[in-house]
């Protein structure tokens, strides 16, 4: 059988003409999505570079595990460990209260609730979502001005202070992950007659726990830098404090702001032990520091998620 | 094991809307009995009161008599999740749990309801309920392996066995072929006629070949149109049903002529 060629076909499949058209209009398109995402890249690793590069030379064995206690003036002394204590522990109460709060709101709005007591829960969760941190500091220390008198400060009220800031983000991204169980999985495990409640443990929080630690970690991640609220009801100080239950507590974001605020101090024309840019020196060790932690924890999430994500492997 | 079932004037609702009116039909013990009709019928919804999982759908209910063993599942003081435990389930998808691994997942209706079990004995019930659903040599060697590694149909023999773990009377299957392939098709329906030796089977199915192949009985469901309730149009004995049935209806859908 001879080949015709069908001309009007070979026409509107040839490449000419509309293609042409729309190639153009895909190079112009990749090219933005590069730009944007290159544009959105400068700060980020205009931050990481700036706080290495004026971080580093600080950041010492020594500088890790001393207070300021006795530090003054220009000295070449002080350190930064009260500060990491005070944050890891504010940091951890606050995970501890926010992360049973906002899981177990997440699973009632998920799996039980519906009506008008939900939509009012889920409503004043994004209400919270928009609480400046100096409102939850402010929060915070009113309750326990008011139980315990006025003045208070202490590593647990900011770690209350954080929890209000931490229990909305906790809510939002552990409601997500929950949403995202197959409905299917639900079911299987209620035909199995096993009962609601564990199947919410057992199937529900098993399936998405990899997703709820990363939101975890991301509501983390938001409260650690918290300056203002900390600055207001968890005080600063010089010294080591290990107990959140009384007295001030030093904490990373306040220390890098004290520090900071000292400025420049004024040495001696003739003083060989006083380095005038001692207290910017800290601020930026103790920044890069932070930044450390932070990373540290998002591997240790990204670890456990790793360990506890569905198995589809061969 | 092997439990008749008998329904009496079930209604069966999502909310407000009668989705299903007005059944009654006797399931027999030890048997199949293949429920069919054009989508949107209600046949899937009714066989899903069978084991009460209809309510777990917000807002929807059943009203009437299944009598299983001379008791109302639907009687007062009647736990669901226990009416669960004696009438299994299989879906349409299979549907493993991800998380669990082969092993795990047969066991699943003994571990999730946190009972104890000796590790002898639980590698008895993995054994013999892999075996109940011919998919013992298949994996045999690699039971720790994820559940979801599996094929489809392998996974839909594996959610079978997870069901019959639990050792339950009755077995209902919702479609449960229709996301497979003709040879696990085949698996499926010839595990259907060894099981049905133990249970008595209720299978959902689009497929009236599989319908005739399988089933002892045939309950035929037709909605009128929509908005109005599915009802049970006729049940009969499979050849019958598939050679003379007694209403025009049900001769018009398995002859293809609708539906």
């Amino acid at each position: 059988m001879a080949v015709v060629q069908d001309t009007k076909l070979a026409v509107e499949l040839s490449s000419a003409g509309t293609s042409a058209g729309r190639r153009w209009a895909d190079r112009a398109m990749t090219g933005l999505v590069v730009l944007a995402f290159l544009i959105a890249l400068i700060p980020l690793v205009s931050v990481s570079w700036t706080v290495i590069v004026r971080g580093i030379g600080r950041l010492t064995p020594y500088f890790l595990s001393v207070s300021m206690r006795g530090v003054y003036g220009g000295m070449d002394a002080g350190g930064i460990y009260h500060a990491i204590m005070g944050t890891l522990i504010i940091t951890l109460l606050a995970t501890l209260i926010s992360v049973p709060i906002g899981l177990m709101t997440a699973i009632y709005l998920v799996e039980y609730g519906k009506g008008p007591l939900a939509r009012w829960v889920t409503f004043f969760v994004d209400v919270m979502t928009g609480i400046p941190s100096i409102v939850a500091g402010l929060f915070a220390y009113a309750l326990f001005a008011l139980i315990l008198g006025p003045g208070i400060r202490s590593g647990f009220v900011g770690a209350v202070a954080l929890s209000v800031l931490m229990i909305p983000v906790v809510v939002r991204s552990c409601e997500e992950m929950l949403r995202l169980v197959p409905n299917e999985l639900r079911e299987a495990s209620y035909a199995l007659g096993v009962p609601k409640w564990l199947t919410v443990v057992r199937i529900v929080l098993r399936t998405a726990i990899a997703g709820i630690t990363t939101g975890v970690m991301l509501s983390i991640a938001r409260v650690i830098g918290e300056t203002a609220p900390l600055l207001l009801v968890a005080g600063q100080t010089d010294s080591i404090n290990l107990n959140p239950f009384s007295g001030r507590m030093m904490t990373l974001p306040v220390y890098i702001y004290s520090q900071y605020r000292q400025g420049l101090v004024p040495c001696a024309a003739d003083a060989t032990d006083c380095i005038a840019t001692i207290n910017y020196d800290r601020a930026w060790a103790a920044a890069l520091t932070l930044i450390i932690i932070v990373m540290g924890l998002n591997l240790i999430a990204r670890l456990i998620s790793r360990l506890f994500s569905p198995k589809t492997g061969k | 094991m092997g439990k008749r079932i008998d329904v009496s004037d079930l209604n069966i609702y999502y909310g407000s809307f009668n989705a299903v009116a007005d059944v009654a039909m006797t399931i027999e013990p030890r048997a199949v009995t293949a429920l069919i009709g054009p989508s949107g019928c209600g046949k899937s919804t009714f066989l899903r009161t069978l084991n009460r999982m209809h309510e777990v759908v917000p807002g929807a209910y059943a009203e009437g008599k299944v009598v299983m063993d001379g008791v109302d599942l639907y009687g007062p003081g009647v736990d669901p999740v226990a009416v669960r435990r004696h009438v299994g389930m299989v879906f349409q998808r299979p549907n493993p749990f991800p998380t669990m691994s082969i092993k795990e997942n047969v066991l699943a209706g003994v571990k999730l309801n946190n009972k104890r079990i000796a590790k002898s004995d639980a590698e008895d019930l993995v054994e013999a309920s892999l075996t109940g659903a011919n998919l013992w040599n298949e994996v045999k060697d690699r039971l720790d392996k994820p559940g979801s590694s599996l094929s489809g149909g392998q996974q839909q023999r594996l959610c079978i066995a997870r069901a019959i773990a639990v050792k339950p009377s009755v077995l209902l299957m919702d479609e449960p072929c229709s996301a497979l392939d003709p040879i696990s098709t085949l698996a499926i329906e010839d595990l259907i006629h060894e099981l049905k030796d133990d249970y008595t089977i209720v299978i959902v199915t689009h497929n009236m070949q599989q319908a005739a192949r399988v089933s002892d009985k045939t309950g035929f469901f037709n909605i009128e149109g929509t908005g109005k309730p599915g009802r049970l149009i006729e049940m009969d004995d499979t050849r019958v049903m598939f050679s003379s049935p007694a209403k025009k209806e049900t001769e018009d859908y398995i002859s293809g002529r609708f539906g």
